[in-house]
């Protein structure tokens, strides 16, 4: 079996680009918070992305994924109308939604698209949403007129200020954090550093803060322990138990060290890929 | 037992050519070479044909192991090999991976004075030697049939009635197989990218070379099998969708995958794995090709493996292979109480592997950037027998050593995976998670719907899940044709 590729948007440019995989299976039962693990080949790494969105209907999933490494630099070799060889979903508990009055989502870099899904999923319930996404300039930020189509409100931060609040989303949260003391939930998904400066910025607030862990991980299934976490100083694994957990509880420390698990050799397969790359280009 | 036959079987057991140790560690291929057909002919002339044989009722599934040696003596190739399929679809697997010398070969009459006889028949290894004979004869133009059952035609195809099973592990292909000779339209769902279950991402190629679990798989596929990788029951699929689409049966053969930490300090350390993850990267993923595979492993020159099952020797014969110059079993007890198959603690003492005895892990060791340095270990002794009759290893106060390692394996055991276990309603579990199945027929508490192999039993071996799902084959077979079989 294999699966087809029906749309390819480029985002950013040789940077970060959307998918819509035809996979009826996986759009009929995934919900927010749910991932995917696909292959590029039959010799490829098992890569997790989270479903950005979905449409049962169509029987389709979308993606949206940030160049890395080998094989989503891999990845982004695939056109409209070629197949994947592998994609297996949806995986991971779905995120908890339930009617609880406003929740801010904040997405930083790619993790505004895994982000998009679950706040549509809390407005969907009758949540107010509140969007706060940031970026390093204007033509980096994603997702902005898709979230403005259900939240109310779409707040914006970027490094250099060409749009929206100069600076952090943190920033940007915090001050509405001061504004609104009825914020229920804090969602935060994105680079771990930002993930744990939300929920260190949630913290003195009490509010209940929710990140999404993106371990390494190799079944997805919870037979490895590949993607363990120390949450609550209990050891979870983020496939099956996770990916999202209590913010305020994570060791952001653990995970960081951990994400750099393989570094020498994700060097080494990148070089030999853009080695393959150029010499394909005749170069 | 006369003695004209007792001196038949005087002569040693044939040896097992293989690579030698010193090159072998150095390749990931096959270890035991195989047979000849001059070995495996004196090996069979071993047997004396007992009246009432022993050894059957040592085979979980009682083979009618003196029937196929039988055929082996007269010189019917095909005829062993019918004898053999007719209790157990993967006989070369199995005449590989048994642990022979605890069942078949541990009744076997001649194993019980082997000064005078020179031990047991070397059983496994004649399974081994048929099924990959008969495999390597079949022509071109043989069906799949001829492979899967020693006959030349299967039934009719029945494509009417469906059965779908959950997981592509031994117990589900064993399924598959015999109903699919039956005409039984069967559909295996598996999550992993690959079918094949611990056969290919736990027991390494070295120990169990893939294509032979695809040679099986694709004649599965020819009789009308369909594999549906990536699939994962109870998210992408649930039982009840399953029966909604039209499946009259569904067998569950999920394993029983959840690896078991130490709960010890510094367990996430970055260089401690699970013997699944570590395993799993490299057969499944072909880490030891890596970059020519993607998946990655680190090399590490010391590696410190803890436990002493099957999953541990080959766990440190894989590091052994990806270059580790020193590799430590570290175990609590002793090596008689260690439960891997004689021939793997063998050969894995042969390639060098050191056995650390009365060792129980208490912490690991990382420097300021989370990596392992080292294990520590609690030294032990050997006390008062446990309710298992085994003495329980007692710790010596005060004595502690640290093994320095880079990279350290858990293989203490699994649990059972919840993950379709929670979707699906009114499926009974027992204390420890298990599945509860009928033991004659394994069908669990929701009607239709069966189970076995380590998902029922706790991990246990390839030939009992394969027992256990021969005899849930039988049952979906008798109820979907309405007959006996
Ligand atoms: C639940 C989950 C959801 C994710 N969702 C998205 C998403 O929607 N979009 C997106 O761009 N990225 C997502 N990621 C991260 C994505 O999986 C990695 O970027 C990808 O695996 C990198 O592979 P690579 O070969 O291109 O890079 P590599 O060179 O292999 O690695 C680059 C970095 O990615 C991380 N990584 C490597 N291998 C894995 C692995 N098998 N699993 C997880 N992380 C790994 C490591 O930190 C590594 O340093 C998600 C991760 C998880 C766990
Ligand atoms: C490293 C290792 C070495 C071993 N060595 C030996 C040996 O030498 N001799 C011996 O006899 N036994 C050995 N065993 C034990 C033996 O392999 C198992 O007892 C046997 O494989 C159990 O078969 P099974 O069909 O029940 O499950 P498994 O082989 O575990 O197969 C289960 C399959 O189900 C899939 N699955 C899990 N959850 C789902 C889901 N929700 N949906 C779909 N698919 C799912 C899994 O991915 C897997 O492919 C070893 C085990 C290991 C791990
Ligand atoms: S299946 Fe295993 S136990 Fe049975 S006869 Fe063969 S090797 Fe022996
Ligand atoms: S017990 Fe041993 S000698 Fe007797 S029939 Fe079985 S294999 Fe042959
Ligand atoms: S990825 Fe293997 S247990 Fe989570």
């Amino acid at each position: 079996m294999s699966y087809r590729i029906l749309e390819k948007k480029v985002l950013i440019p040789g940077q970060t680009t959307l998918l819509v995989v035809d996979a009826p299976h996986v759009a009929k039962h995934a919900k927010p918070g749910n991932f995917v693990i696909l292959r590029t080949s039959d010799k490829g790494e098992r890569i997790p992305l989270t479903i950005a969105d979905c449409d049962p209907e169509a029987g389709t999933v979308s993606i949206v994924f940030l160049v890395v490494g080998k094989s989503t630099a891999e990845l982004n070799t695939f056109e409209e109308g070629m197949s994947l060889p592998d994609f297996c979903g949806p995986l991971g508990k779905p995120t908890h939604i339930e009617k609880q009055g406003t929740v801010i989502c904040v997405g930083g870099g790619t993790g505004v698209a895994a982000m998009h899904h679950i706040a549509k999923g809390h407005a969907a319930m009758g949540n107010q949403v509140v969007a706060i996404i940031g970026a390093r300039n204007k033509d980096l930020l994603l997702f902005c007129s898709e979230l403005g189509s259900f939240c109310p409100e779409v707040l914006v931060a970027t490094d250099d200020g060409s749009v929206g609040h100069k600076g952090f989303v943190t920033e940007v949260l915090k001050q509405r954090l001061d504004e609104d003391k009825n914020i229920s939930e804090v969602v935060a998904i994105g680079p771990v550093p930002m993930m744990e400066a939300v929920a260190k910025v949630t913290k003195p607030y009490g509010v209940k803060t929710t990140v999404s862990l993106n371990a390494i991980m190799v079944d997805g299934i919870g037979m490895c322990g590949a993607c363990r976490c120390t949450v609550g100083g209990e050891t979870k694994f983020a496939c099956v138990d996770g990916p999202e957990f209590d913010g305020h509880t994570v060791d952001f420390a653990e995970l960081r060290m951990r994400l750099g698990q393989f570094r020498p050799q994700e060097q080494e397969s990148m070089a030999l890929f853009q080695h393959k790359c150029k010499c394909a280009e005749g170069k | 037992m006369s003695e004209s036959s007792l001196k038949a079987a005087k002569r040693p057991r044939t040896d097992m050519p293989t690579q030698p140790p010193m090159e072998r560690i150095r390749n990931y291929l096959e270890v035991a070479l195989g047979y000849t057909e001059a070995d495996a002919m004196a090996e069979a002339g071993r047997c004396i044909q007992c009246k009432k044989p022993l050894c059957r009722k040592g085979c979980p599934v009682e083979i009618d192991i003196k029937g196929f040696i039988g055929q082996l003596q007269k010189g019917d190739l095909p005829g062993a090999y019918k004898v053999l399929r007719d209790y157990n679809s993967l006989p070369a697997v199995c005449g590989r991976v048994c642990p022979q010398e605890t069942q078949c070969e541990g009744e076997c009459i001649l194993g019980k004075n082997p000064e005078k006889t020179g031990g047991p028949v070397a059983i496994g290894r004649l399974e081994r030697y048929v099924a990959d004979t008969f495999a390597a004869r079949l022509a071109a133009g043989d069906s799949a049939c001829i492979q899967l059952t020693g006959e030349a035609a299967c039934r009719m195809e029945r494509p009417e009635l469906r059965v779908a099973c959950i997981g592509g592990g031994p117990a589900s292909l064993t399924v598959a197989g015999y109903l699919a000779a039956l005409g039984i339209k069967v559909t295996v769902y598996e999550a992993l990218h690959e079918v094949g279950g611990v056969l290919v991402y736990g027991i390494p190629e070295f120990r169990l070379p893939k294509d032979i679990v695809r040679r099986e798989i694709d004649a599965m596929k020819a009789l009308g099998v369909e594999f549906k990788t990536n699939w994962v029951g109870g998210k992408a699929i649930t039982v009840q969708e399953l029966f909604e689409e039209g499946y009259k049966a569904v067998f569950i053969g999920v394993g029983a995958g959840l690896p078991q930490f130490l709960k010890v300090p510094g367990e996430n350390s970055i260089g401690v794995f699970s013997a699944n993850e570590y395993l799993t990267r490299v057969n499944l993923g072909r880490a030891y090709d890596f970059p020519n595979h993607d998946t990655p492993i680190f090399k590490a020159d010391n590696v410190a493996v803890i436990g002493a099952g099957n999953v541990a020797m080959d766990a440190a014969r894989t590091a052994l292979r990806l270059g580790a110059k020193t590799v430590s079993i570290v175990y609590r007890r002793t090596k008689d109480e260690m439960p891997a198959r004689h021939e793997e603690l063998e050969h894995a003492i042969e390639e060098g592997v050191v056995l650390r005895c009365l060792c129980g892990p208490m912490e690991c060791l990382a420097d300021e950037n989370k990596r392992l340095t080292g294990l520590k270990v609690q030294k032990m002794c050997l006390g008062e027998p446990d309710a298992s009759g085994r003495r329980r290893p007692v710790a010596i106060e005060g004595e502690t050593e640290v093994i320095p390692v880079e990279l350290a394996v858990i293989a203490v055991g699994t649990r059972p995976n919840p993950i379709l276990l929670e979707a699906t309603k009114g499926l009974k579990l027992n204390k420890w998670g298990y599945i509860e199945a009928d033991a004659e027929t394994g069908e669990t508490s929701i009607h239709n719907v069966f189970a076995g192999g380590d998902i029922v039993t706790g991990a246990a071996t390839v030939i009992s899940a394969m027992g256990a799902g021969r005899k849930s084959a039988k049952e979906i077979a008798k109820r979907l044709l309405g007959m006996d079989l």
